[in-house]
Formats: structure tokens, C-alpha cells, sequence
């Protein structure tokens, strides 16, 4: 074990997974609980966008991902602010457009985009060190903003008419919490790719709610949980050579099915009791 | 400024079409309006206006003193996320939250005042329950003890009495004619008749309003009010009845 930790990829591997964890945990039970899940799907696909265009142009990749995440999450809030039109069509719309231009600028970029495959599904495996830095950075951002305006947040996810009625900054704190989700997804991505976002997003805060009813509790059981399969896929993906992204993904998947599949017969195993 | 809230003017709408039109209306300290009328009729509309959640497209809402930011809202418990993971106690302190507080934590005070709200509306032994546990009646009375907690001087409440059993309306009544001794209250219902004791004025709304002022409560009124809702809902023909007892004001 310890011969493996001495490796420079697999520590900043389980770095980025431990760091990643904590961003879901600390940002998913908003994006469940405010049924942002679709947004957030929209978002890590515009990010191919901001891919194809940093190759297009010789720079680093994430941050290409990070301008165009970014834009999107601002472009959807002042849409949902001024409920100009059915959000959801915008956001598909935004999707789809996004991984157009994504593609064709790959296209257009001479020669063969070899860590292109990785950011579509993730290669924890190959993060470099730079960009372990950069998401420290953005962890401390999301993880200082939610603890700074945690009960404004909690406002409006559990009755934003009422957060308005006590007069809380709820345009700012609706923006700011898409925003926080863009620095979360960008920070995702280098671990499962763009396309297996959400389910980083989601499948820890879905385990998390089987055995917590606390939102704070809820946050800190999705973190651990978020650390357990990230780092069972780091090792399934290290040893078995299976792809890190879906790697964790299914062992996510496959722990939440247990989690039910076990609490469904001890319920029933309740009720039949006289 | 004698009244708590002046309304003058306000018109809203949403996208084109205006909902409530020209609407003028004054809140007195301590006193008990009834907001009635047909579904569609721009009730909660004008509830949320008032409360600030809407800007109006024209008129004015003046508050006495300090009255705006101490308003009191009990919405309907299907507006807000149902499902969302919280237990009774943090719920109603979410009620001490304001836009000038709300990036400190709760204090011990605001803690207590929770506390003893949830034992005087019999949620005390409830307090660590989730409130998706509760039943509708319940749920109505956490909503109501988040708008109390934060010491309100008026309290809005958007169809309190839809989720209740009739003990349940009786003991609403009750704790809502104790508190009419230190707050207006405003109740937004189509079903005026279990608070026929309680209210002092009644506001017939259905884009525009129809308001009777003091002293009219005598038994020919009651009797067309009481007609007015009635009718309203059964024939959808609202102006032709609610003109009857008009009394002298806009229509």
C-alpha cells in the first residue's frame, strides 16, 4: 500500500477524490433539495465547449471548462431571475450547443486531442499537480461560501417565497448558489468526466438520506461516502485497470442498491412483526 | 401614519394580463381582516405583494414606523418544499432569519423563543420530528409558530384552516383571537364562515376590491357577505352581487 502512495499520480488521485468528496457532499444536498440536478447536467456539458476551444487555442484545458461552466451558470440564473422562458428548454438548449461547439473545435485543432477521453469520462489517474492546486482552490472556495452563507442557502431551498418575504438577498443568494455548483462541477469533472457528473452530484446525497434526515448530517454523510467510493474506484481502477470514472460511478450505484435493497427487508422485517 | 399598512393604487399582473387592479386598502394595529374571493381572484397575489415577495407594476405600499420588516407569513404549506430534511425546532428558527441577520448564527435567545413557541402551539414534543412526518394540521401550526417567532406586528395567514379538522380550526381560532391583542392579522380564505366571530373587516377581492369598512358588521351586512363568497364561487357572477354592498365605494 504505502509503495503505491509513493507514486506522485496516486497521491494526487486520492487528493483530488478526498477534495471532490467533500465538494459534492458539501454542494449536492442543495442541488438535490433545490431540484437542480437537470441544471447541473446542463452545465458539465457546456464545459466540452470551453474544452474544444482551449485546444483549439494551445491552453490549459480547465480552464477553458471553467470559463464556459462559469458563463452558463450566470446566463441560466438571470434566465430563471427573470422567467423569461421555460427554463428547462434553455438549459437543453445551452447542453446541447455547448458539446457542438466543443466538437467542432476539436475538429478543427490539428492532430490527435489525446486527453480528450479523460475529460469526457474522467481519469482521476492522470490529474497533474497544477491542477491538484487549482482544485484546492476551488474546494475552499465552495466549502468557505456555504459555511459563510449556509443559513441564507438553506432559506431558499426550503421556502424561497418566505426568504424573500424576510427580505434575504435571494437574487444574490439563488446566482451565488449556481455559481458555487459551476466551481463544483469543474472541479468534478477531472474525476468522472463530464458526462458522469451528476452522478457524483447525486448518488452520495441519495445514500446519505437513507440514514440521515439533517441537512448537516446529510452533507457530512454524503462527504464520506463521496471519500468511500471515490477512492474504492481509485483502487478498482488502479489494480483491475477498469476506467476510473465509471469505476466509481457503478460502485456508487452499486452501494446505493445495496442500501436500499437492505433497508427494504429490515422494514418489512418491522412491519411483520406483531 | 395611524394605520400599520396604506395601500394605494396597486396594480399587478402577471406576464400581460393584470390580476389585481387599482387596489386601495388599509391595515389598523390589531385588526382582523378577512380576504375573500373566487380562486383566481388575486388573494395570495395581493398577500405577496404586501409581503414584499412581488414588486407591483404600479401604487404604493406604505408601512408605520418600522411595520414592514416585522411581518408575519404563514403561506399555504403546499408553497414550499415539503420534502426538504428538517426537523420542526430548526424550521421555526428559520423564522428568526432575516436579511440583516442572516449570516450570524442563531443565538441562544432565538433558540429559546423557538422553544417556547413550539410548547405554547402543542409542537413541543414534536420538535425533533422531520416535518414530513407531520400531518397537515401540524404542519399548518409550524408554519404558523415560524411566523410568531419572529415577533411579527402583522401576521398573514394564505388559507390556514384547508388542512384542518374542525378541533384543529377551533384552537387556530383561539390562538389567533389571543393574538389579535398584539397584532393585525389578515386571513385569506374562500371559505369565510369559520372565522365569522373573529373579524372585524372583510375584503371581497376578485381583481378589484370590495371592502366594507368598521361598524357594518350588523346582520343585514353579515348576510351579504355571506352571500357574496357563496355566489361567487357558485355562479362565477361576482360583480352584479358583490355591487349590492358596495356601499358608496369604488367598484
Amino acid at each position: 500500500m504505502s509503495a503505491i502512495l509513493s507514486y506522485e499520480f496516486m497521491q494526487n488521485a486520492i487528493l483530488v477524490g478526498i477534495m471532490a468528496s467533500i465538494v459534492c457532499g458539501v454542494i449536492g444536498p442543495f442541488i438535490v433539495t433545490r431540484r437542480m440536478v437537470f441544471i447541473s447536467g446542463g452545465l458539465s456539458h457546456t464545459a466540452f465547449g470551453g474544452l474544444g476551444i482551449a485546444y483549439w487555442l494551445g491552453i490549459r484545458p480547465l480552464f477553458g471548462a471553467m470559463a464556459f461552466v462559469l458563463t452558463a451558470a450566470v446566463l441560466i440564473g438571470r434566465q430563471e431571475e427573470k422567467r423569461l422562458s421555460q427554463n428547462d428548454l434553455f438549459i437543453g438548449i445551452l447542453w446541447a450547443v455547448g458539446v457542438a461547439i466543443g466538437i467542432l473545435f476539436i475538429h478543427m485543432t490539428p492532430g490527435y486531442a489525446p486527453d480528450l477521453m479523460s475529460f469526457l469520462f474522467g481519469n482521476i489517474l492522470t490529474v497533474p499537480r497544477a491542477d491538484v492546486l487549482i482544485t484546492l482552490l476551488l474546494t475552499l472556495i465552495v466549502t468557505g461560501a456555504v459555511t459563510i452563507y449556509y443559513n441564507g442557502f438553506v432559506a431558499i431551498a426550503l421556502d424561497e417565497e418566505y426568504a424573500r418575504a424576510r427580505r434575504l438577498p435571494v437574487a444574490a443568494l439563488k446566482m451565488g448558489l449556481m455559481i458555487l455548483t459551476a466551481l463544483s462541477i469543474v472541479t468534478l469533472i477531472q474525476v468522472v468526466g463530464i458526462l458522469l457528473v451528476i452522478a457524483l452530484l447525486t448518488i452520495p446525497v441519495a445514500i446519505a438520506s437513507e440514514f440521515a434526515r439533517n441537512f448537516r448530517r446529510i452533507m457530512l454523510l454524503s462527504i464520506l461516502c463521496g471519500i468511500l467510493i471515490c477512492l474504492s474506484g481509485l483502487m478498482a481502477s488502479y489494480f483491475i485497470e477498469f476506467p476510473s470514472g465509471a469505476s466509481i460511478i457503478l460502485i456508487g450505484g452499486a452501494l446505493l442498491g445495496v442500501v436500499k435493497g437492505v433497508k427494504r427487508v429490515t422494514n418489512r422485517r418491522k412491519t411483520a412483526l406483531p | 401614519m395611524e394605520n400599520l399598512i396604506e395601500i394605494e393604487h396597486l396594480t399587478y399582473g402577471y406576464q400581460e394580463r393584470a390580476v389585481l387592479e387599482d387596489i386601495s386598502l388599509a391595515i389598523a394595529p390589531r385588526d382582523f381582516t378577512l380576504l375573500i374571493g373566487p380562486n383566481g381572484g388575486g388573494k395570495t397575489t395581493l398577500l405577496k405583494l404586501i409581503l414584499g415577495i412581488l414588486t407591483p407594476w404600479s401604487g404604493t405600499i406604505r408601512f408605520q414606523g418600522e411595520t414592514g420588516g416585522r411581518l408575519g407569513y404563514v403561506p399555504q404549506s403546499a408553497r414550499f418544499n415539503r420534502t426538504f430534511p428538517i426537523s420542526v425546532f430548526d424550521m421555526v428558527l428559520t423564522g428568526c432569519i432575516r436579511g440583516d441577520n442572516y449570516l450570524s448564527r442563531h443565538t441562544r435567545e432565538e433558540e429559546e423563543k423557538s422553544g417556547a413557541i413550539l410548547e405554547k402551539l402543542a409542537l413541543y414534543g414534536k420538535r425533533k420530528d422531520n416535518i414530513t412526518d407531520l400531518s397537515g394540521g401540524q404542519l399548518q401550526r409550524v408554519l404558523i409558530a415560524r411566523a410568531l417567532v419572529s415577533e411579527p406586528v402583522s401576521l398573514f395567514l394564505d388559507e390556514p384552516t384547508t388542512a384542518m379538522d374542525i378541533t384543529s380550526q377551533t384552537d387556530l381560532l383561539d390562538l389567533l383571537a389571543e393574538l389579535q391583542e398584539r397584532m393585525s392579522i389578515m386571513v385569506v380564505t374562500h371559505d369565510p364562515t369559520p372565522y365569522a366571530q373573529s373579524y372585524r373587516h372583510i375584503a371581497c377581492l376578485n381583481r378589484r376590491l370590495y371592502f366594507h369598512g368598521r361598524g357594518e358588521l350588523d346582520s343585514a351586512t353579515l348576510e351579504k357577505v355571506y352571500g357574496c363568497p357563496v355566489e361567487i364561487l357558485g355562479h362565477g357572477i361576482p360583480h352584479t352581487l358583490l355591487a349590492a354592498h358596495e356601499e358608496g365605494k369604488r367598484p
